[in-house]
């Protein structure tokens, strides 16, 4: 995939930074607002195969080895299984909520009813988040990169 | 007729019915189904995990190895991908 026209890259430079700050958000707020780690980890996903699309594979590759997004994926799984496992030693079970009740971090809960909650709260549950939209992001994105790469090259192995 | 058609016919017409038949003792769309256990997460939800997304807290707390499942599920997906797309050294 070679670079689209200037149009599309000035777009893609101006709507690159809306969309990754969407997706933090939602991965960040995911106990409190509709969405999770899964959502915003494929929306940030999104914006990086925007990149990919606007300024051609090999570009984006040089800015950033599938290696890494490969470590990136492998340190959200860890972190996810770890935390579960945490709950094992520091709690009853495996995946519980240990954090909650406690006055370390996200630890306050709410009063019961619906609005506004305080984005300190409900345990685990946040670090859960980031850690599945770390591996969401890094996963969808590094099919996205190796497949447009290897597209790419099989075109360059041909001519 | 030959004996592979009416056996065909009978075959067909059995799983037809059956298929009628399901699709009447269905339950009707729209009427809530009951459960303790819906009630039980809707009451105590927020008091158990602090969070103000139900929905959240199921997935990743009363359900965590279900997100763990998924997990897994793009964990090989992705481990396949770059096993099938990388470049070989000797090339």
């Amino acid at each position: 995939m070679t670079e689209m026209s200037k149009i599309v890259r000035t777009i893609t430079n101006i709507a690159f930074p809306l969309s990754m700050i969407f997706g933090f958000y939602v991965i960040a707020h995911g106990h409190l607002t509709p969405g999770g780690g899964f959502q915003g980890g494929a929306v940030v996903a999104s914006a990086c195969a925007m990149v990919l699309v606007a300024f051609g594979s090999k570009w984006t590759i040089g800015k950033i080895k599938e290696k890494r997004l490969s470590v990136l994926e492998s340190l959200g799984a860890i972190g996810f299984i770890g935390l579960a496992l945490l709950g094992l030693v520091f709690g009853i079970a495996f995946f519980h909520n240990f954090l909650v009740g406690s006055d370390y971090l996200f630890g306050i809960i709410p009063a019961t009813g619906s609005g506004l909650a305080d984005i300190n709260t409900a345990g685990v549950l946040p670090l859960m988040n980031f850690a599945v939209g770390i591996k969401v992001i890094a996963g969808l994105f590094v099919i996205v990169l190796v497949m447009a790469y290897a597209a790419t090259s099989y075109k360059e192995d041909k001519k | 007729m030959s004996t592979r058609t009416i056996a065909g016919t009978i075959f067909f017409s059995i799983v037809f019915a059956f298929f009628i038949f399901i699709a009447l003792m269905m339950h009707p769309f729209g009427v809530l189904n009951e459960s303790e256990m819906d009630d039980y997460i809707i009451d105590n939800t927020q008091e158990e995990t602090g969070a103000n997304n139900g929905v959240t807290s199921v997935v990743f707390d009363y359900r965590g190895f279900d997100t763990l499942g998924e997990a897994t599920v793009l964990f090989t997906a992705v481990a396949g991908v770059i096993m099938l797309f990388r470049r070989l050294k000797n090339d």
